[in-house]
């Protein structure tokens, strides 16, 4: 009898385990908190700054859905992961999402059980290396030794690309991005590669940027997103519209500044946008189709505003970082950034 | 009149298995075998139930697909189109090099250093206690990372060796030079060593995917061969020294028995060394050694002869003085008394602990991963499963190696221990 009891018990715990994965938008409500995979410091993308504050391009994404979801675009909790780590810590349940410059590849979605849900950035893998070392394409790193971080698409790239192109290479496999850099300062390697964001953000935080050149050569597409453990669809389709919700408001022109008054003109205004009055809950309850209040998505666009606005105070020309919209401007500016229509 | 006096013997009850002793202390073994067994039982279903409610499963596929990635160090043969399992192998290889350099280097120091503690010179006992004590007490990974980096930033980069025509015609000279005669270089990556090469290819073999040489095998072969007869040379000098007290010279014979095949053979093939020549951005030719691999095997030296020469000690100290002074009184020089007399009845006390400390070493190299040598940890445990995200079978495959791995070392040591140990007759 109590033997039947222990083993009901056990049973029970052990499909709670399996089961607790399955809604991370109630957990994340209940939680009050949003726990985010972060990168561990990529200058512009996520990063600490020297307060402690969560910084970057990645980072205000994690912000726009924690404002979606709990209502405060500061609740949300960095959890900083390594190229190795990321996915364990995504599919393990250690993070709700994980928006950490991760490359949407075929078999990461697949055989790792994972969902892609957006692209937040369209990249490509690039290599840098010391001005003073006279090279000026990819193609004459013939016998050079190439730092690279290991866990990511970057490591198969480069072997095809080398490959493909008859040329040797030393391949030296470093852990993070911040080991990476040191060895590629030291000289312990000739050139650097990851995805060229990647690069420009590295290069930036060195002391001497401009002794620095990123080669021509784009030798792989890179798509970067947030990603979610795959069958919780309700939790990707708000990360997704989340993401959704920022490129519509900077194809409509709302910013973090107008907000307000777009909010004020539409609801006076009945011949107004309808997609704008959709989108920020005037008309409609859109929200609740996902789980989330009216106002859910007016939150995410308020707390660093649309996607341009977080584009350009992160990584845009007028950063250190300096790198131009080119794929990631919006469909109708001619680059690739189109969102689905919200009704 | 004998009577076999017999108890009464009572009829078994069930009760008797928890009242009487006899039984009592077998109830609690198979009731904790039980527990055990269920438990065990539980974490493996559990284990497969989350799997499965996380849709994955458990399979060990990916070993024979397309691996993609480039490793620096090979021993054996591998590209980025060989499979996952062939990158175990590889990676396996590395971290076996790794012990067994650090292993031989770490009870070189360590034997050394274990005897100057015991030294009467009083600055060599307090130098060798300041190592021992320095060394031992600091973590293994800050010593690994300390090696890696000051080998890594205090050597030049290899464009410093260029010699251009407008230096010759200026009369500079590089910043850097290579070193022995220049056959050595030794840059920021790695160092450079000349390779053993011969003219003549005698062909070879493969087996499982592990290229022999003829050449190679012929040398150990005659290595082997050599030393073998020179034992005979030795034994029967033995024989007559016991004979006639007069031992008959032999060290002429030796000499020409251990190397003159050997190098006859190797003539005849047209041995040569090849040099490392600076081309491009690297040093090309010759043997390649990543300063990973040399950070990793000084560190794990320096630190695990700490142990082991600690262990000499203990055996050292076990040994009887009066075993030293029954030599000296016999008029043994100190030297030879320590080799003669005293170590070798220390071993008996030194194997045990040694054994733990090759152990340890073999362990320890997963700590590579710090300074990026793709050892089993850095290839299997590190990109393979990255790539595949096969975490759970990665993990698996991987303790079972150490385990078998340790467990081999751990046999062959005690085969080692047998053969010296005090034997009880």
């Amino acid at each position: 009898m109590k033997k039947s009891v222990f083993l009901g018990t056990l049973a029970a715990t052990t499909v709670l385990a399996g089961a607790a994965f399955a809604g991370t938008l109630d957990d994340v409500k209940a939680r009050g908190e949003l726990i985010c995979g972060s990168n561990v410091a990529l200058t512009g993308f996520g990063a600490a700054d020297a307060a402690g504050e969560w910084k970057g391009f990645d980072v205000d994404l994690c912000r726009a859905v924690a404002a979606a979801v709990v209502g405060d675009g500061t609740k949300v909790k960095f959890v900083p992961t390594t190229g190795e780590t990321r996915f364990t810590a995504l599919a393990s349940g250690e993070v709700d999402v994980l928006i950490r410059n991760s490359t949407w590849t075929y078999s990461r979605d697949n055989d790792l059980k994972f969902d892609f849900v957006a692209v937040n950035y369209y990249d490509g893998q690039g290599f840098m290396v010391k001005k003073d070392l006279g090279v000026s394409s990819a193609k004459e790193l013939d016998g050079a030794t190439v730092c690279i971080q290991t866990g990511t698409t970057t490591e198969l790239n480069l072997a095809d690309f080398f490959k493909s192109n008859n040329i040797s290479y030393t391949p030296v496999t470093v852990g993070d991005d911040t080991e990476a850099q040191r060895q590629y300062e030291t000289g312990a390697c000739d050139a650097f590669t990851t995805d060229a964001s990647g690069l420009a953000s590295t290069r930036a935080a060195m002391a001497d940027p401009g002794n620095h050149i990123i080669l021509p050569e784009i030798i792989s597409k890179e798509p970067l997103g947030p990603v979610v453990r795959h069958g919780d669809n309700n939790w990707g389709d708000v990360v997704r519209w989340t993401f959704n919700a920022l490129l519509i408001a900077e194809e409509k022109g709302i910013t973090k500044a107008n907000l307000e008054e777009v909010v004020a003109a539409a609801t006076a205004d009945a011949a107004y946008d309808p997609e704008v009055k959709r989108l920020l809950g005037i008309d409609g309850d859109m929200g609740a189709m996902a789980g989330l209040d009216k106002e859910a998505f007016k939150r995410a666009i308020a707390v660093s505003g649309n996607y341009g606005e977080i584009f350009e105070a992160n990584i845009g020309a007028s950063t250190p970082i300096g790198l131009a919209r080119g794929l990631n401007a919006l469909w109708t500016q001619g680059g690739l950034q189109y969102a689905a229509p919200f009704r | 009149m004998t009577i076999a006096v017999e108890p009464p013997k009572a009829a078994f009850r069930l009760s008797m298995l928890i009242y009487d002793t006899r039984y009592r202390a077998m109830t609690i073994q198979v009731i904790v075998l039980a527990l055990v067994l269920l438990f065990v039982g539980w974490l493996t279903d559990n284990t497969i139930q989350n799997l499965a409610a996380k849709d994955k499963d458990i399979n060990f596929g990916f070993l024979w697909a397309r691996a993609g990635y480039d490793i620096d160090q090979q021993l054996i043969p591998y590209t980025n189109d060989s499979t996952h399992g062939r990158a175990l192998f590889v990676g396996l290889a590395n971290t076996l090099v790794v012990a067994f350099f650090a292993c031989i280097f770490a009870t070189i120091i360590g034997v050394i250093a274990g005897v100057l503690r015991l030294s009467k010179n009083w600055l060599v006992a307090r130098l060798m206690t300041v190592y021992v004590e320095v060394f031992r007490n600091i973590p293994l990974l800050l010593w690994i990372i300390l090696s890696f980096v000051v080998l890594g930033e205090t050597r030049p980069a290899p464009k410093d060796f260029r010699v251009t025509d407008e230096m010759i015609a200026a009369g500079e000279s590089p910043a850097a030079t290579m070193s022995f005669f220049d056959s050595v270089a030794i840059t920021n990556r790695g160092s450079n060593i000349p390779a053993p090469k011969l003219t003549t290819d005698l062909g070879g073999f493969e087996l499982l995917g592990v290229p022999f040489s003829f050449a190679v095998l012929g040398t150990l072969a005659l290595i082997i061969g050599s030393v073998l007869v020179n034992n005979r040379v030795l034994a029967q000098a033995k024989a007559v020294q016991e004979a006639t007290g007069d031992r008959p010279t032999t060290w002429w014979k030796s000499l020409l028995i251990l190397f003159a095949p050997t190098l006859l053979f190797l003539w005849v093939l047209g041995f040569h060394l090849e040099y490392p020549v600076l081309k491009g951005f690297n040093f090309q030719g010759g043997i390649s050694v990543a300063h990973s691999f040399t950070a990793l095997v000084i560190a794990l030296s320096i630190y695990s002869a700490t142990y082991i020469a600690e262990s000499v000690r203990a055996g050292i100290l076990a040994i009887n003085r009066g075993q030293t002074e029954a030599a000296y009184a016999l008029g043994i020089r100190p030297g030879r008394t320590m080799k003669l007399i005293v170590l070798p009845q220390a071993l008996r006390v030194i194997i045990p602990p040694l054994i733990s400390q090759y152990l340890n070493i073999t362990k320890n190299t997963t700590l590579g991963m710090a300074i990026s040598y793709l050892d089993l940890k850095g290839t299997l445990g590190g990109i393979t499963l990255n790539q595949t995200g096969r975490e759970l079978e990665c993990m698996l495959l991987m303790m079972m190696i150490y385990l078998t791995l340790s467990l081999l070392i751990s046999s062959l040591m005690n085969i080692y221990n047998n053969a010296v140990k005090l034997k009880e007759r």
